[in-house]
């Protein structure tokens, strides 16, 4: 009974989740009572899954552009001829997680613009130290006699980068994408103070208007998508370990 | 044949390999033994350049090692290591197919040749073949690593220790489908061990080496019989000496005439399994049956003590 519990919890929230989105009018008499004055219980300045498309988008985006730089970056440090620039990496992309998201917007929209773009700036150099961080311990830790045998049995540095080192340290730099991934899922609303549409949107504009029901409706969209998305990376990493004989933590 | 001339390896200050010369002719066994540092697994991979040497040349078959690109020369030697290095990530199908993949075999020919190698190695390819490394057994996946380093069918394979994290009986059994590999394939194995045990059984030729150096390389029983320095005699074992040495012969080279009571010993065992028997049994002779079953003759005790003196 035990195994099949969290499967099912998972598929009820993928349910309740799809049907929020799609059809929020079912759920407002669960929200009226938090509204007051007869304010209106249901987000209506937009539609809730256009938000939440666009709110994913945004996250896919600057995932997948921190996933490509910090992954070169770990492969280049890793290099014996970028050695030398292990430390300078280290501290850039340690000075990125340093600079609070909100400071990265204030700075970029003089310079790019309201809009999407300042939140992708954010977001990107949010989330490129636990990718980065991640890569670098994969490509460090490899085990000594498989790597000693990839060079004997005649691969070029290329060939031994794509056919065993990647794939070897590809558990430990999904759960990378993981951590990152839900950072900027959550990271993503303050987005919303420059006119990014995503969800941070529903959740200002129930601060703005004191209304409970709308910081509730953003919070818990933001909060089941980050928890599916964390679980559905988890169970992918699980698989690849599990494939290469590895134990899971 | 590797002819290794002058062969030199020294990290800043400290000499791991000295001035090594040595010739291994083709189709036989070397093996080198030494103790760890002794720089024995360094001299094996400057063969296939995982190392390069400070000075000298190595030749295979007359043509210098650094005459190719350093993976091009690597594709064309097989090497297994201890602790096999498989690819965690791949089937057992996979590792074995690696350097065929990279020297761009077609399908087929990849396929048939793992199939074979497999069989070789007693792994049913079907049933095996799709599985990973960790779900095999010790033995299995140290069998998976020589098959992977003979893939290529190279005329030279390098073994670093490759029966070293094995217990006895399969250690034992991996010594016998080796030989019995060489023996069909005619590969020219070089070998390194800290087993002295292992180095008599396995080796045509022993090279002692010790702090850098080749202190000897010859055939087994002239090491036995006459080591060149204290060191050799330590690593050969002065109570062992007797016993090694018989281990070398089989009992059909020590067949007198004559017949004996009990149950017959197979000519190809070897001297010291003969021995052991007749001792532990305390009979004087064992009758001996060659391969068909018939009776050669038999084994005595003071025949066998004899042999195991040292030879003049």
């Amino acid at each position: 009974m035990k195994a099949w519990l969290p499967s099912l919890l998972r598929l009820l929230l993928v349910v309740l989740l799809v049907a929020f989105v799609t059809n929020p009018g079912w759920f407002q008499p669960l929200l009226k009572p938090l509204t007051e004055n007869g304010a209106p219980a249901i987000y209506n300045q937009g539609s809730l899954l256009t938000l939440t498309f666009l709110h994913l988008r945004t996250v896919l985006i600057a995932t997948v552009a921190a996933t490509i730089v910090a992954v070169a970056l770990a492969i280049l440090v890793t290099r014996p001829a970028g050695a030398e620039f292990l430390p300078l990496s280290r501290s850039l992309v340690n000075i990125g997680q340093t600079f609070p998201p909100v400071a990265v917007l204030a700075l970029a929209v003089p310079a790019v613009g309201f809009g999407e773009k300042p939140t992708l700036i954010a977001l990107f150099l949010y989330g490129l130290l636990p990718i980065f961080e991640n890569a670098l311990t994969g490509l460090t830790t490899l085990p000594a006699n498989v790597m000693e045998a990839a060079r004997g049995a005649g691969m070029t540095g290329w060939q031994r980068l794509l056919k065993v080192e990647l794939p070897l340290s590809a558990p430990i730099i999904l759960g990378g994408i993981r951590l990152s991934v839900v950072i900027s899922l959550a990271t993503a609303t303050i987005g919303s103070t420059v006119a990014a549409k995503t969800l941070g949107e529903v959740i200002i504009a129930g601060l703005l208007s004191n209304n409970l029901a709308f910081v509730l409706q953003g919070g818990l969209i933001v909060a089941a998508l980050a928890v599916l998305i964390y679980d559905g990376l988890s169970a992918i990493e699980r698989y690849t370990a599990r494939r290469m004989g590895q134990e899971t933590a | 044949m590797i002819e290794i001339e002058g062969i030199t390896k020294r990290y800043d200050a400290t000499t791991v390999v000295d001035d090594v010369s040595m010739v291994i002719e083709p189709r036989t066994i070397a093996v080198i033994v030494g103790t760890s540092g002794s720089g024995k697994t360094t001299l094996l991979r400057m063969i296939n350049r995982l190392v390069e040497p400070t000075a000298g040349i190595i030749r295979l078959d007359g043509n210098d090692n650094r005459s190719q690109p350093d993976y091009e020369l690597r594709r064309s030697i097989g090497y297994a290591i201890q602790g096999h290095g498989l690819f965690p990530h791949r089937t057992v199908a996979q590792n074995i197919a690696t350097v065929p993949v990279l020297l761009g075999w077609d399908k087929a020919r990849i396929k048939a040749r793992v199939d074979e190698l497999m069989t070789l190695y007693q792994l049913d390819p079907e049933a095996y073949g799709p599985r990973y490394p960790h779900e095999l057994s010790g033995g299995q996946q140290q069998r998976v690593g020589v098959a992977r380093a003979l893939a290529a069918e190279p005329n030279v394979l390098l073994m670093d220790e490759p029966f070293g994290a094995l217990d006895p009986i399969i250690r034992t059994k991996a010594q016998e489908d080796l030989l019995a590999i060489q023996k069909r394939f005619g590969t020219t194995i070089i070998l390194v061990t800290h087993d002295m045990e292992e180095a008599v059984r396995m080796g045509d030729k022993i090279a002692v080496m010790d702090a850098g150096k080749l202190v000897q390389y010859a055939k087994p029983a002239e090491i036995l019989a006459k080591p060149a320095s204290d060191f050799v005699e330590t690593l050969v074992g002065a109570s062992e000496k007797p016993f090694r040495l018989l281990s070398l012969g089989r009992v059909s080279d020590a067949v007198e005439k004559g017949t004996a009571e009990g149950e017959a010993i197979p000519g190809d065992a070897s001297q010291r399994d003969a021995l052991a028997e007749l001792l532990w049994s305390g009979r004087s002779a064992l009758p001996v049956k060659g391969e068909d079953g018939k009776p050669l003759g038999r084994v005595t005790v003071d025949g066998l003590v004899k042999r195991a003196a040292r030879p003049a």
